[in-house]
């Protein structure tokens, strides 16, 4: 039941970065509006395990829900179906998570 | 006395000929009182193209073969007044979107009815004939949601209507997923899982967008949208229970 499970994994994951999406853009315009360097960031972020959560968090959930879309979307806009496309936006998935992970780990470790 | 050749209101209909490399062709046709879409077209064929193929039956709306595209919405052409839907006296009328063009305004159902089947559209029974019939409360808010469905004429406009069938054609469509929550709402249904089941494969339930184009254009006022969020409910319901 992969249909169930892609469709259960999407809202679940939907649902999960509502929340965080808004808070991230909070965050953006505190550190714009408040003039914060570069360097005051990462000295927050440095070693912090709950910004490391939450990104982390944003990161998996960004993975699920990103791929799940665009196999929807290809589906739909072109003939391409099958086990061929499950892989190439499974792919996809792993890319975005490690790309995500990677930058998580860099501002946080 | 007025000449009533030269008084007569005609109306300007185009008419689909041919298969899917077929094109429009104009007809004049006298206007009626309460002349509905169906007789412009019964008209044109017994006046003035003889080989003009489509279909009709009861003519009252009951047995869901008259279905047509009208000026670009698909509507059951027995129940549709012209004055409702004639623009600047000028009608259109194609065969029914999303389905092959078999000839004029005849479409290849097959693909229609086929959906139904992989929808498990059949009733699988409890009982046999040899058993009393099973007491069903009609308050029962189960069979409350499958009354809700049960009146679908099989017209295939919800189908037509649907955007999403046009882009995915492993789609099952409004009208294969009604039948099925209707089913899936039947306790006298011995296999509800297997419905389930069958409407979680690929092109299944899952993939509706719920843009309510079935809703809109259901001439019966089946809510074909509100059955499928059910079974995407029932699904994830079925699904967390370890049942799909």
């Amino acid at each position: 039941m992969l249909e169930a499970r892609l469709y259960l994994l999407q809202r679940a994951s939907a649902m999960l970065l509502a929340p965080l999406v808004l808070l991230h853009l909070g965050l953006i315009l505190y550190a714009i509006e408040g003039g914060l360097s570069a360097g005051e960031i990462l000295g927050r972020t440095k070693g912090s395990l709950f910004w490391a959560g939450f990104y982390g968090l944003f990161v998996l959930a960004a993975a699920l829900h990103a791929p799940i879309g665009l196999r929807n979307i290809l589906r739909e806009w072109t003939h391409w179906r099958g086990r061929s496309l499950d892989l190439a936006t499974g792919g996809f998935a792993l890319l975005l998570l490690a790309l995500g992970l990677r930058a998580v780990w860099a501002v946080t470790a | 006395m007025q000449d009533t050749a030269e008084t007569e209101e005609m109306l300007e209909v185009e008419i689909w000929r041919g298969a899917e490399d077929g094109a429009l062709r104009t007809y004049r046709v006298p206007r009626r009182e309460s002349q509905t879409v169906l007789d412009v077209v019964t008209w044109v064929q017994r006046n003035a193209e003889p080989a003009l193929a489509y279909r009709f039956a009861c003519r009252v709306g009951m047995c869901g073969s008259c279905a047509m595209q009208v000026n670009g919405k698909p509507r059951w052409t027995c129940r549709t007044h012209v004055a409702k839907v004639a623009e600047g006296g000028k009608l259109r009328i194609e065969p029914l979107a999303n389905l092959p063009k078999i000839k004029d305004l005849a479409t290849d159902m097959a693909p229609f009815f086929e959906k139904w089947a992989e929808a498990r559209g059949r009733h699988e029974p409890t009982r046999t004939r040899h058993e009393p019939m099973a007491p069903v409360s009609p308050e029962n808010p189960a069979r409350a949601a499958a009354n809700a469905g049960i009146e679908c004429i099989n017209c295939a406009v919800c189908y037509a209507a649907c955007d999403v069938v046009g882009w995915d054609g492993s789609y099952l469509g409004p009208a294969a997923l009604n039948r099925a929550w209707t089913l899936a709402n039947d306790e006298r249904d011995a296999d509800r899982c297997g419905v389930l089941r069958a409407v979680s494969q690929s092109g299944g339930c899952h993939t509706c967008h719920s843009h309510g184009s079935c809703v809109e254009h259901c001439p019966v006022g089946i809510n074909p949208t509100a059955g499928i969020a059910g079974l995407k409910r029932m699904t994830l319901a079925a699904l967390m229970r370890g049942e799909l």
